[in-house]
């Protein structure tokens, strides 16, 4: 009896490094400028031209290297990767070969094989019988990781995705936009049966956004199972990912692979990061998301689902923070960031940082809630507003009169009232008709507009009925 | 009024206006050159109140094309000056034009130019050398007091030596690369090439120095080169590259022993030096050069500059055809030489083994200069060569880098000085080497054999 098929993943993500500059001159590396506009004889690969390092690019990759729990090495070298392709203006891209910046880090259970930094190329663009080319990507900074082959189905890799996209984002390396091209990802895939040997894997290339790596996985899982129970057998090579029919399809055979003939950059110097600098780096890290979401749990006592929920980007998880501490309530915080103030972003289409309701304006409201001033379904009215006017919530209150009637001799005054306006009803309640006690609340509520607190009201009419 | 250009720059500075030095270098390109054919290009709008200077084909400018002496670039201008042609404008030079050299500085002779080739001004069926054989001839003949060259393994002091003028290789670093075509990124350097040495030395100060576009620039300050030229060499210490001389014979044997003892005289203290594994050099130079070269050459693919097949029809065509006809022979066999070296395989035998013993060979020259101050060679093996003598022989063409490829592979500072004639009246040369960093030594050192020989006030016919 065979065993059960399994599946054997490793990723390669290619990461933006969001620098100001390219990684080999001056031009901007800005997405969407008209095609070939940012340009200059370095990126474009005139003769004579020679690239120089971005010290910053350097920066972002060490940063990348340390939040991934890896060795960062304090020499690595550049080499040429030697290829024709139009979109390459030198005929050799400049990355790093047998001695990567970094190596040997983890992701939670995912182990990083390495990391390493290299330039873009540009762009083709396909138009009717002929190709055009825009080089405003060439020399765009990247990193390269790549994981050792620890992932065993899609749910796996887009959840490695999620958490690398986070790090990503939280140590500012790079922006995550997975539209513009900012994070892209090839899928090694490999399947074998429980306890064999390990099976021969393709190459699934350029899968832009989370959904087709999971769906380029499973298809490719699902295909090479396929030809092995047919009795064929899979060839190394590499293969495209097609969106319209969710199928993966060759690229390049083996027999077509590039010999990259790589060698050290005799442009470049090795490049050297002072151990004092890593350190230095490594200091001023931000507490990334996977010990953040574990000290919500522990310290806050939120659940595993809302502590995930706050730390998906950093300035989330501040913002929260900063309302939990105000507030001095932790659990209320989480409801509120988590389904208001994310429903109110999703809907609006705002960012964070754009968002008028600040940290501390929603920690008023909280304490508003808290010291009951305010109930319930005014509170939702009240942060409404704010994200709407960006008043504060005791404005808010104030310009509404929604402030809750707690002072007893008001609400007495009131129930008053409405006992002499209501002699029948009373009359029926005192003879033992229990029922109408909620007509007579709802009266006494709409005597007040509402703004009467609901147990005080209950209290003060039943104490003047049944005198 | 040409008679300007014999005399050393700083006498014809004082005798005639910038104008008058420039037009009396156009004069004689009009006059001169159609025997020589140092010219790609001449700029007859010339212009500044500096040295009317030459500048090899392969370092851009943006006033002039930039061919590299090959068809894919024949209709090529650069948008950008290189550093060193940036410096010179600043200090007023005028760039009278552009010289020939072998494609891509790929050759000793400058036959593998695309537009044909220069011939030596002391003999005209001969050979200036190469690859920056238009930058020595036009010097050489006079044309202009001085020129810019480019050194990959003794592109500068091959052709030098072989048109009886003074060329310069800086220590790697020393000049900006921004701007000079790639052949072999570690091992290019731009050259210069002068009548005399303290014209050298002056326009080594102009250029010489960090830059912010070249990485492998060095930071080390720019010496005040002319100083020391007047020092003598009394007590300095000349070791003479025993493995590099034990095979000479004849007249190059005679002339380089001649000059030994014009140092002698002067107090130098001459001993034999060690540098055992310099006969690996030309093989070490042809498998780095080449690697290197066959990676620098691919952006040269029809699709932004340069020329473009007109037969190409699809990717593959227009790089095959495009690379096809715009490369001449040597080029073509160097980038399969050196793509071979790097093929996966081989790289460890060819590519890897060269680089440990480039390494080897390095160390063995710093344990030479621990105990000279200099180290001596012949120039070249031979003089000048008939043209065509050895297009058909590669490798003998290869061996004629035999002693200034070291250089190039340590990363050097080396000057060949002309050291008299041989019977047909073709230039010799003296190669001094220096440890890195040098040259103010290398002038001084030269500067006084050339005071001692004159060699210089001869000029060709």
């Amino acid at each position: 009896m065979p065993g059960k098929w399994e599946a054997v993943i490793g990723l390669e993500v290619h990461a933006r490094l969001l620098t100001s500059t390219k990684i080999f001159c001056g031009c901007s590396p800005a997405f969407g400028a008209p095609p070939n506009t940012h340009v200059c004889p370095i990126c474009l690969g005139y003769p004579g031209s020679l690239p120089v390092l971005n010290r910053k690019a350097v920066e972002l990759a060490v940063r990348m290297g340390l939040a991934t729990d890896c060795e960062v090495h304090p020499r690595s070298v550049f080499a040429r990767k030697n290829y024709f392709y139009p979109d390459l203006p030198k005929g050799y891209q400049i990355s790093q070969f047998d001695r990567p910046i970094a190596t040997n880090g983890r992701i939670g259970d995912v182990r990083i094989r390495r990391i390493h930094m290299e330039e873009d190329a540009g762009k083709l663009m396909h138009h009717g019988d002929g190709s055009l080319v825009d080089l405003n990507r060439a020399g765009t900074p990247l990193v390269e990781i790549v994981t050792e082959p620890d992932l065993a189905n899609a749910d796996d890799a887009v959840a490695y995705l999620t958490r690398l996209r986070q790090v990503l984002m939280y140590t500012g390396a790079c922006d995550g936009n997975m539209e513009e091209g900012s994070l892209r990802c090839d899928a090694n895939v490999s399947v074998r049966r429980e306890g064999e040997e390990l099976g021969t894997r393709t190459e699934t290339k350029n899968l832009n956004s989370f959904r087709y790596v999971g769906r380029a996985i499973e298809h490719e899982i699902e295909r090479q199972i396929a030809v092995l129970e047919r009795g064929g057998k899979i060839d190394q090579e590499t293969r495209l990912y097609d969106v319209a029919t969710g199928e993966t399809r060759v690229m390049r055979s083996k027999e077509e692979a590039h010999d990259y003939r790589y060698f050290p950059d005799p442009d470049l110097l090795t490049l050297d990061v002072e151990p004092s600098q890593i350190e230095e780096i490594r200091r001023a890290l931000p507490e990334l998301p996977a010990p953040r979401a574990a000290r919500y749990q522990r310290d806050f006592g939120l659940s595993v689902k809302d502590a995930e929920a706050l730390v998906v980007t950093k300035a989330l998880a501040e913002y929260y923070e900063a309302v939990a501490a105000e507030a001095a309530n932790a659990k209320a915080a989480a409801n509120w960031v988590r389904n208001e103030v994310l429903r109110v972003l999703n809907e609006e289409k705002v960012e964070l940082e754009e968002y008028r309701v600040t940290p501390s304006m929603l920690a008023r409201l909280i304490k508003l809630i808290d010291s009951g001033a305010i109930g319930g379904k005014s509170a939702k009215e009240i942060f409404d507003d704010m994200s709407q006017s960006g008043e504060a919530p005791e404005t808010i209150v104030e310009r509404k009169g929604l402030s809750q009637i707690s002072d007893p001799s008001a609400i007495r005054e009131a129930a008053e009232r409405v006992i002499t306006a209501n002699a029948a009803q009373v009359e029926q309640y005192r003879g033992g008709k229990q029922q109408v006690f909620g007509f007579l609340v709802g009266q006494l509520m709409k005597e007040t507009r509402g703004k009467a607190k609901a147990e005080l009201a209950n209290a003060v009419l039943r104490e003047l009925l049944d005198r | 009024m040409s008679e300007l250009l014999d005399l050393p720059w700083h006498e014809a500075q004082a005798q005639a206006s910038p104008r008058e030095l420039v037009d009396a270098s156009l004069r004689a390109i009009e006059t001169r050159d159609e025997s020589v054919h140092a010219f790609l290009h001449v700029n007859a709008d010339a212009r500044g109140d500096g040295m009317p200077l030459a500048i090899k084909d392969n370092i851009v400018t943006t006033d002039m094309p930039t061919t590299c002496g090959s068809r894919i670039l024949s209709n090529f201008t650069s948008p950008f000056d290189a550093t060193a042609i940036a410096r010179l404008r600043a200090n007023g030079a005028s760039f009278v034009g552009k010289t020939n050299l072998d494609e891509f500085a790929m050759g000793s002779s400058t036959e593998h130019s695309a537009f044909g080739p220069t011939r030596n001004p002391w003999d005209l069926s001969r050979v200036p050398g190469g690859s920056s054989g238009g930058s020595a001839a036009a010097v050489a003949a006079r044309m202009v007091p001085a020129a810019l060259g480019s050194e990959t393994g003794g592109s500068v002091r091959q052709p030098a030596a072989f048109c009886g003028v003074v060329g310069l290789k800086p220590t790697y670093g020393r000049i900006s690369r921004s701007g000079l075509v790639a052949f072999a990124s570690s091992l290019d350097q731009i050259g210069i090439v002068t009548k005399t040495v303290r014209e050298c030395a002056e326009l080594l100060g102009v250029i010489a120095g960090a830059d912010p576009l070249d990485s492998t620039s060095s930071t080390q300050p720019v010496d005040d080169y002319a100083a020391d030229l007047a020092s003598g060499v009394r007590g300095l210490r000349f070791g003479v590259v025993r493995e590099a001389v034990e095979r000479l014979e004849g007249e190059v044997r005679a002339n380089f022993d001649e000059a030994l003892n014009v140092l002698r005289g002067g107090g130098a203290i001459i001993e034999d030096a060690r540098v055992p594994a310099i006969s690996y050099a030309i093989a070490i130079y042809y498998i780095v050069a080449n690697a290197e070269a066959s990676a620098n050459l691919s952006r040269f693919d029809g699709v932004r500059f340069g020329h473009r097949s007109e037969r190409s029809k699809t990717l593959d065509d227009l790089y095959f055809h495009s690379r096809g006809e715009g490369f001449g022979a040597e080029v073509k066999r160097r980038i399969m030489l050196g793509t071979f070296a790097l093929s996966s395989g081989y790289y460890d035998a060819y590519y890897g083994r060269a680089q440990a013993v480039r390494a080897t060979l390095r160390g063995q020259f710093a344990d030479a200069f621990a105990r000279f101050d200099f180290l001596l060679t012949p120039t070249t093996p031979e003089p000048a060569f008939k043209i065509g003598a050895k297009t058909d022989d590669p490798l003998s063409m290869y061996l004629s880098d035999i002693f200034t490829a070291p250089a190039n592979l340590v990363g050097i500072p080396a000057i060949a000085v002309p050291s008299g004639f041989s019977a047909e009246g073709l230039p010799l040369s003296l190669q001094l080497m220096a440890p890195h960093f040098g040259e103010r030594a290398l002038f001084r050192a030269a500067a006084f054999f050339e005071r001692e020989t004159e060699y210089w006030k001869r000029k060709p016919r």
